[in-house]
């Protein structure tokens, strides 16, 4: 079973749901990823959606563009990106990591290389936000024989057809985008969330991660009542910008956040 | 992984390119111009663009919508356009007979309107009462600006920081018309942020806006409805050259930043092999550096804008900024129908520096009494080199996109005269 499934499996027995905080890579320097990730999984967190810069996150609000700006001003790039997940699985073996980002630097790397260094890295799934299932078609399977999971998106304006077949697609999990909006957007409305993740169960049998607008404990006890996991962005990226020169700040601040979201979920 | 044209050994390139683009009847339903095109967006987007495409599919065969079409083309923007032998800048080029598509004396001076006008009926057709636009030169964004009043429609247009510093005048007149213009401070703050802004703000208000995209990329359906609506300018030239020269020309011209008038040109010949098409991107200050915006030339397929195309990017992957002379050609990619003709052979794409350009400004200029866009003049630049080569008794037409009024204060300020 993959480190993913393991998770929610391991999850589900407990009756708990899944904490998933994102970052982007390189954020505000290349070697303050790595601690980062151990103080997310110290507080409590059971996955992280480790974010490759890109010069044009279309999808993707000002918090998150001046956080990949910050990444991209000394160069993170994907091969980075993979050396710091090497870095993170030398004393972290359990955690399952999963990139998330823009197609582009994928293909610019070549996809059998970067699968081939994807898996070696200790990489566990895949989330391309401009790459939809039907465009996924050669990608997908070179990457699904390799191990790697592939998280797809779901929004509210996706048909239930469209989810019946994303539901076939995706590995892992999928990311419900819980508004009509950018990362980082205002917050999000749990009643409607609720709704769609009926409609959306009806589909889907793998977990589903809800994303966009989650702000604090409150919210991320609503949202994780409704669904299997909680991905927070934009609230921690803030943090780190917030603290660009002090790293131990920073780790601290996004620690009380990811420990504030953890019992609220718990309880 | 998709091929684009298979090659056996006992055909020329030449013999594949022709067979390929004969078959072809493109995009197909996904989108896809061989392996470029389709629809890279994030997964809000798609129902959007699935409702667009579904509406103008019905509506691309529909009386009522065509009529209204072609009403406007006809007393809004003053169609058709002239086809114009330039004779004396032929006579100076001592070959070929260059003739201009004149584009330029469209209402609002460029041939971004025909687009325009398309895209906003579309959106009154489908009960959008906003409309958004990127811009780089403000020509796109002047002509969404235009047809929103036109229609009644509001209008946000987004455009870089950068351009909206160098583009002054645009901005007032895109304000004036009743447009909110946007400044957008992210990224390179030029023309592919715009875009990128534009696509944000869509997501969020997908529900009652319509987004008119002012270039012959981005995700499907876009690359091929712009195309269509630009088409005209093909089909009134192959009216046009029978009527003057009692055939087609040997080679027609155009220049491509995202390549809408080029594919408006080129669209209607592709499938007239005996006529050349040569796209001229913006070679800035030399293909052999980084300063340039020629993605066709010196680029490589990548995945940007919701659609996979040649692109300027970094080993990484990253975008890379561009430079150009020309605000309009100021862009890392290209439309994905350019991309699959220049793969197949069937269109060649060239380059013309910034100084090539402005010297074909003076020219046209000082021989025609017609004042090119520095867009434009990246096309009659090349044309003039390629008449040189060519007999007296062969014809080129060039595509002159637009006017040269928004660049006034660009030549004036490289003359050293300060207005």
């Amino acid at each position: 079973m993959s480190r993913i499934a393991s998770l929610f499996a391991a999850l589900k027995t407990t009756g708990k749901k899944a904490l998933i905080p994102y970052i982007t890579a390189g954020d505000p320097q290349k070697d303050a990823t790595v601690p980062m990730m151990h103080t997310l999984v110290d507080a409590g967190c059971d996955l992280i959606e480790l974010g490759v810069p890109f010069s044009d996150p279309m999808a993707d609000g000002p918090t998150i563009q001046l956080a990949c700006e910050r990444a991209l001003e000394h160069n993170t790039s994907l091969r980075d990106v993979l050396a710091m997940v090497a870095e993170f699985r030398t004393t972290d073996s359990t955690t399952p990591v999963v990139l998330m980002g823009y197609l582009n630097p994928v293909e610019a790397m070549g996809y059998d290389t970067f699968v081939t260094a994807a898996v070696t890295a200790g990489v566990d799934g895949v989330l391309l936000v401009d790459l939809p299932p039907e465009e996924a078609v050669d990608v997908d399977a070179i990457f699904k024989s390799a191990g790697l999971d592939m998280v797809y998106l779901i929004a509210p304006t996706t048909t239930d057809e469209r989810i019946e077949a994303i539901g076939q697609a995706g590995s892992g999990y999928v990311y419900y985008v819980s508004l009509k909006g950018v990362t980082g957007s205002k917050a999000l409305d749990v009643d409607d969330v609720e709704r769609n993740l009926q409609r959306i169960r009806q589909h889907v049998s793998i977990p589903v991660g809800v994303g966009f607008g989650i702000q604090n404990g409150t919210t991320a006890a609503a949202v994780s009542a409704v669904c299997d996991g909680v991905i927070v962005g934009s609230a921690i990226v803030n943090r780190i910008a917030d603290n660009a020169t002090n790293p131990a700040e920073a780790q601290r601040l996004v620690a009380a956040l990811m420990q504030e979201m953890r019992s609220a979920m718990d309880q | 992984m998709r091929c684009i044209v298979s090659t056996t050994n006992n055909t020329t390139p030449e013999q594949n390119a022709h067979a390929a683009v004969l078959d072809a009847n493109l995009p197909d339903e996904r989108g896809h111009f061989g392996i470029y095109g389709g629809r890279f967006v994030s997964e809000t987007l798609t129902a959007a663009l699935d409702e667009l495409q579904a509406t103008y599919l019905k509506l691309r065969d529909d009386e009522d919508f065509q009529k209204a079409f072609d009403h406007d083309l006809a007393h809004y923007v003053g169609r058709p356009s002239p086809l114009y032998y330039a004779e004396r800048l032929s006579d100076h080029c001592g070959g070929a007979r260059i003739f201009l598509k004149r584009e330029d004396l469209n209402h609002t001076g460029a041939h971004k309107i025909n687009n325009t006008i398309g895209q906003a009926l579309l959106a009154k057709f489908m009960g959008k009462k906003k409309i958004i636009a990127e811009t780089g030169a403000g020509q796109h964004g002047v002509a969404s600006a235009t047809v929103a009043a036109r229609f009644g429609l509001e209008c946000k247009v987004f455009m870089g920081s950068t351009d909206v510093e160098r583009q002054k005048l645009n901005v007032y007149r895109m304000k004036l018309l009743g447009a909110e213009v946007e400044s957008v401070t992210s990224g390179t703050k030029t023309l592919k942020d715009a875009m990128n802004e534009a696509m944000r703000h869509w997501v969020t208000n997908v529900d009652d806006t319509f987004y008119i995209i002012g270039t012959a990329a981005g995700p499907h359906p876009y690359p091929m409805l712009v195309r269509d609506f630009q088409s005209v300018i093909g089909r009134e030239t192959q009216t046009q050259s029978q009527e003057q020269i009692g055939r087609q020309p040997d080679a027609v011209v155009a220049c491509v930043g995202g390549g809408s008038n080029a594919i408006g040109m080129f669209y209607p010949y592709i499938k007239h092999p005996e006529v050349a098409m040569y796209g001229v991107e913006a070679g800035g200050l030399g293909l052999e550096g980084d300063d340039h915006a020629a993605p066709l030339s010196k680029g490589r397929p990548g995945v940007l804008h919701g659609n996979r195309t040649y692109l300027m990017e970094d080993d990484n992957g990253q975008i890379m900024g561009t430079h150009s002379i020309s605000a309009g050609l100021d862009y890392p990619g290209v439309g994905p129908e350019h991309s699959w003709l220049k793969d197949v052979g069937r269109a060649q794409y060239v380059a013309a520096t910034d100084s090539e350009a402005i010297e074909a400004f003076h020219k046209l200029t000082q021989l025609e009494g017609i004042m090119p866009a520095l867009e434009s003049s990246h096309a009659v630049a090349f044309a003039m080199k390629l008449a040189a080569t060519m007999p007296s008794d062969k014809v080129i037409v060039v595509n002159l996109s637009g006017r040269g009024d928004k660049d006034i204060h660009t030549i004036a300020t490289l003359d050293g005269v300060t207005a």
